[in-house]
């Protein structure tokens, strides 16, 4: 019985990273407003993260941190790689989105509207 | 079967976050949404024993991303269909 | 009917995605013998550093870490070339009413909490959950909530610009001090010391402490210039 609720805990994270992916890709392809597009595109950053922080994980392991007094086993330890990687994409990821806000708030000031349906000419 | 009653309310909870914030029409509601998104993001790399990453995603998800948002909002528009609701409450924000 | 191709299309790529992430498997080592074994060994025996996430983004992929700082940089840069106007045109913040009095001496009171809380994260990012990324965007949280409550909080942008320089040049000159030696580009050229002390690991604390102040200056100068922006 107990071994069922782990089969399913298994699916669980990897779904709601993937389901994550997917709701914010819709939000960016198909909503008129620009900050709509930016709020997708930064739904879509939070579900690669815990994908790939997701792919490191080992079942009863511990984190990646030697601490005194403990007998730490690196067999059991989480995968760092991935943490490392995520750890420096939340950081540019915020960079991106403050450069995309700043260029919504030019825009803005150009054409006074956000619907990409009448932002038409290429010219500022 | 704690744990995994845990997770299971976080799960739906990030879920349901995520919906509504692409599906609300009021812009500060999805912002608020995107914020929680994060809150819970970093509760589950916690859980992932990822430390390093849950401080990190604490500090930038949940206040620097949401208040860029929000200054970008309170500068343009806050309404997703702004034709309808133009003039109306645009000052509620500033 | 936009949005039913684009439904369509997500559930295919949905579909693939999940097939293959479930296929790789959850909660098991995916590797006989990967680089991660390498990384934990090595980071105890020779670097004699506790956190292992730190030791790989300091030492292992330290060039990497100078080039994500290099587009921060580049991220700030191009915020206030976007964000540009002429100097007559900056005016004052608008701000619907002042914050009361509670909430001024409050954040009065916790914003040397904050600093040190974040100083502390960054100096002890060798041997706990923690280091420059962290500490910086916690140090940016105590700036943003001082510019919140005070309407007319100022950050000096020279100091700003100035530490965010000195921490970057310093990165690379300890990156390049490797060179003289006898090694590479970020040799950790300092005797290591003993696991779990403070005064250990040789160069990474040196760098993260770097890389602290050089993401707190970068981020508290993103907020400065967006919350001065007038619509």
């Amino acid at each position: 019985m107990n071994n069922t609720y782990f089969d399913l805990l298994d699916y669980m994270i990897y779904g709601t990273a993937i389901l994550i992916i997917l709701i914010g890709l819709y939000g960016a392809l198909v909503k008129k407003s620009l900050i709509k597009i930016v709020i997708g595109l930064s739904v879509v950053d939070s579900g690669v993260n815990l994908l790939i922080v997701a792919i490191g994980y080992l079942k009863g392991g511990t984190a990646p941190i030697f601490s005194p007094g403990y007998l730490a086993n690196p067999i059991k330890m989480v995968d760092p790689v991935p943490q490392a990687l995520v750890l420096t994409a939340i950081v540019i990821g915020f960079g991106v989105t403050a450069v995309a806000l700043a260029l919504v708030i030019r825009l803005y000031r150009h054409h006074g509207t956000l619907n990409i349906d009448e932002i038409k000419d290429l010219k500022w | 079967m704690i744990y995994f009653i845990l997770i299971s309310v976080l799960v739906v909870l990030i879920i349901g976050a995520a919906v509504y914030a692409i599906r609300q029409k009021d812009l500060l509601y999805a912002v608020i949404a995107t914020g929680i998104i994060s809150l819970i993001l970093s509760i589950l790399f916690y859980m992932l024993q990822a430390p390093d990453v849950a401080l990190t995603e604490a500090a930038i998800g949940v206040a620097l991303t949401t208040i860029i948002f929000i200054i970008t909002i309170r500068n343009t528009v806050r309404f997703e269909d702004e034709r309808d609701k133009k003039d109306k409450f645009k000052s509620a924000v500033k | 009917m936009k949005k039913i191709i684009v439904i369509i299309l997500l559930g295919t790529l949905g579909f693939y995605t999940a097939h293959t992430f479930f296929d790789i498997g959850f909660g098991f080592p995916h590797f006989e013998h990967g680089i991660k074994d390498v990384y934990l060994q090595k980071t105890v025996s020779d670097l004699k550093v506790s956190n292992t996430v730190t030791s790989i983004v300091v030492n292992f992929r330290g060039f990497d870490t100078l080039g994500e700082v290099t587009v921060l940089f580049l991220a700030v840069t191009a915020l206030g070339g976007i964000l540009y106007k002429r100097r007559h045109e900056v005016g004052e913040r608008s701000v619907l009413f002042s914050a009361s009095s509670i909430v001024t001496s409050g954040s009065k009171l916790l914003f040397p909490a904050i600093i040190l809380l974040g100083v502390y994260v960054f100096i002890h990012g060798h041997l706990s959950p923690g280091g420059g990324f962290q500490g910086g965007t916690i140090i940016a949280t105590g700036f943003l909530l001082m510019l919140l409550t005070y309407e007319n909080y100022s950050v000096n942008h020279t100091v700003l610009s100035l530490v965010e320089s000195l921490a970057g040049i310093a990165f690379a000159g300890i990156g390049l001090l490797g060179f003289m030696h006898g090694g590479t580009f970020l040799q950790n050229f300092i005797e290591p010391g003993v696991l779990n002390n403070l005064f250990s690991g040789g160069v990474i604390p040196i760098i993260y402490i770097m890389v602290g102040f050089k993401v707190g200056a970068e981020l508290t100068g993103v907020i400065y210039t967006v919350l001065h922006e007038k619509g």
